[in-house]
């Protein structure tokens, strides 16, 4: 059993509210970093120093949040009612359990029983705004006293591996999290190198937005989980990326194009440790990298993540190889990497 | 200049993917330039120094066009592919694309059921004469640009990427003529701005300018059945007043006029209600700046056939010439 991913995916962080994860990471890196701190935003922000061989200085991301849900208000027969924060796809949600609040409540996102759907609504999608949170409060007294308006709600799957795959909460992005766990609990690197813990990536990169300004780094790595949609299809068409092929790295998505110095030396990097990988289909889609990339007078930035089925739904799943070539290959890539990859010849 | 223009329309160079552009580039700016970098994120910035008494003017002409990347490729050898900026599915059939390492494709559409139709962009495909995914030369992740010669009709010029291969000759030809100016002149050869001026805003905080001007195409009203726009081929630099990401700086507009009247160079007031220039990153990056645009008019942008007008070129560049040997009084 991971103990690493289980520990980092049960724990909840929903956008803006990371304070756990945070605090579970802090202890895990603590002994392993020269220096941390929280910035005002809540970044966990960390220098590993580097062996003096190379003056570069290097950034590796993750973000820590998760997609969740918030209370706005309260109905009276005492359910709750929510918005989504980070997006949702509304099929993904009826009838799911959910953790409300510091305390974490137990509750379930109500649905109307198979029996008692007429014909017409077995065929439409309920819409978020006509689901309620039922945390079992006879009254909308009882729910008060229970729950704040602001408060948030997590999914609830206890993590589980099944050979080499593992179903879980939240890979996206405490996959991304796990490995620079590891990262940073290895030898020190040639050069310094920062990591950030990044806050509300879900909501819109706006941890990252803020994060690069103080460091300026030479080159900077982020590291994700991207939804693997693999399913078997009748047509000839790509998946855009699957489990158990490797790592995927990035070449343009919807908010960057990644530096093609930093792409061509990651894939170098892989084949020359047959280390597997393939390349995340371009097209949409968003990372923290285009916030790093574009901070300051621009930052050479590259991604890699973990592939994970079902991302923003209550259980998601990777496989472990994939997770672990992740690391492997983040970390060969930092141990190789040299000041003529990055550095432009004027 | 007419080599210059094919030379650098002719050329690769889709967003992301400058490099052989800025080489291109470089050898003609740097003789005309003090200093001369290459930032992070790929932008070529040559500076020309002033005597001390004028402001820091950050000039942006964008080296990047658009173009495609392989999103797929079947097993027949056929290739999917997502675009990289604005390309529209109607510009594509039967055009030709080409590779960073050489190899040409030709673009067609799954079969049109309703001629009257077109297809969206992921019914199109590139065949590039492979057979089978094992011999295909490129993979997914691999860039395009368009296919097309340039051609000189009267003083009607059309190439593809005139947008903006077509700014940087005049940020060229400019810095050629200018015998002196009272400003440092940032003149920045931008990347990836069809995918959102993304290159000029990283310059622009590296530079923190005054003043901000970006020179780049702009649309026009002049063809049949065209949405009514006051800008025409033939009738002089447009000078911006707004389009749909930007208010010109109203001091800075009132100088290029002022400048334009007095040297009887023609010009004409451009309102753009779709689209934007890398000025709009300038003019809010850091602490913002004073920016504006000269605007090249031009038909069919983000077509294969881009054209412009020769004598336009030219006032855009007097113009350009006439704005930086002068105080700028905002």
């Amino acid at each position: 059993m991971n103990e690493l991913l289980k520990n980092l995916t049960e724990a909840v962080g929903v956008s803006g509210d990371e304070k756990e994860v945070r605090l579970l990471i802090r202890d895990l890196i603590a002994k392993h970093v020269d220096e941390w701190h929280v910035d005002t935003m809540g970044n966990l922000i960390a220098l590993k120093k580097g062996t003096g061989a190379s003056d570069l200085c290097v950034l590796v991301d993750a973000h820590m949040d998760e997609v969740g849900l918030m209370v706005v208000d309260y109905d009276s027969n005492g359910t709750l009612k929510f918005e989504g924060v980070g997006g949702f796809d509304n099929r993904a949600l009826l009838g799911k359990p959910v953790q409300v609040g510091p305390k974490k409540l137990a509750g379930v996102i109500g649905a109307r029983p198979i029996h008692l759907l007429k014909a017409s609504q077995r065929n439409s999608v309920v819409k978020m705004d006509a689901m309620r949170i039922d945390i079992g409060a006879k009254d909308k007294d009882a729910a008060k006293s229970k729950v704040k308006v602001g408060d948030r709600a997590a999914f609830v799957t206890e993590y589980e591996e099944i050979g080499p795959t593992a179903i879980g909460k939240a890979f996206d992005n405490r996959a991304g999290c796990a490995a620079l766990v590891e990262l940073l609990q290895a030898e020190p690197y040639p050069f310094d190198l920062y990591a950030t813990f990044t806050v509300q990536e879900e909501v819109g990169l706006r941890g990252a937005e803020v994060v690069a300004y103080g460091i300026k780094p030479d080159a900077a790595f982020i590291l994700e989980s991207t939804p693997a949609y693999d399913m078997p299809t009748k047509d000839d068409v790509s998946p855009n990326v699957a489990l158990g092929k490797g790592p995927s790295i990035y070449v343009m998505d919807r908010g960057t194009i990644q530096d093609p110095r930093l792409v061509s030396f990651i894939t170098k990097t892989a084949v020359a440790h047959n280390i597997p990988f393939q390349i995340r289909q371009p097209g949409g889609g968003g990372t923290n990298t285009s916030a790093i990339q574009r901070t300051g007078s621009g930052i050479p930035a590259a991604t890699i993540a973990v592939p994970g089925r079902y991302a923003h739904t209550p259980a998601m799943m990777i496989n472990l190889d994939d997770y672990a070539n992740v690391v492997k290959l983040a970390e060969t890539v930092l141990r190789n990497l040299t000041p003529d990859t990055v550095k432009r010849n004027a | 200049m007419n080599e210059l223009i094919k030379k650098l329309t002719e050329a690769y160079g889709p967003s992301g993917f400058e490099d052989g552009m800025r080489d291109l580039i470089r050898p003609e700016i740097e003789p005309y330039v003090d200093e001369i970098s290459v930032d992070a994120m790929g932008n070529l910035i040559a500076v020309k120094k002033g005597d001390g008494s004028g402001l820091k003017v950050m000039l942006a002409a964008h080296m990047d066009e658009i173009g495609v990347m392989v999103s797929h490729v079947t097993k027949e050898g056929f290739l999917r592919f997502t675009n990289i900026g604005g390309v529209y599915p109607h510009t594509l059939m039967g055009g030709r694309v080409q590779f960073a390492n050489g190899t040409i494709g030709v673009v067609h559409s799954d079969r049109l059921t309703d001629r009257g139709k077109i297809h969206p962009l992921n019914k199109f495909f590139i065949d590039v004469g492979a057979t089978s995914r094992e011999d295909c030369p490129v993979g997914v992740g691999d860039a395009a640009g368009f296919v097309r010669p340039f051609i000189a009709q009267g003083s009607r010029l059309t190439a593809k990427s005139m947008d903006d291969r077509i700014g940087c000759v005049v940020a060229i030809e400019a810095m050629k003529k200018l015998a002196s100016t009272p400003h440092d002149v940032y003149c920045v050869f931008s990347v990836q701005e069809e995918v959102g001026t993304r290159g000029a805003m990283v310059s622009a905080n590296g530079i923190s300018p005054d003043v901000g001007i970006a020179l780049d195409v702009t649309g026009v009203g002049d063809v049949p059945e065209a949405r009514p726009m006051d800008v025409s081929l033939g009738k002089g630099a447009a000078i911006k007043v707004k389009d749909a990401g930007m208010i010109a700086h109203v001091g800075l507009v009132k100088v290029m006029k002022q400048r334009a009247e007095e040297a009887n160079i023609p010009y004409q007031l451009e309102v753009l209600e779709g689209g934007s220039t890398d000025a709009r990153s300038i003019q809010i990056s850091n602490a913002g700046s004073a920016a504006g645009c000269i605007s090249i008019p031009c038909r069919y942008v983000h077509s294969p056939s881009e054209t412009v007008d020769a004598r336009d070129v030219e006032a855009s560049i007097n113009l350009l010439v006439e704005i930086l040997s002068k105080p700028i009084a905002l």
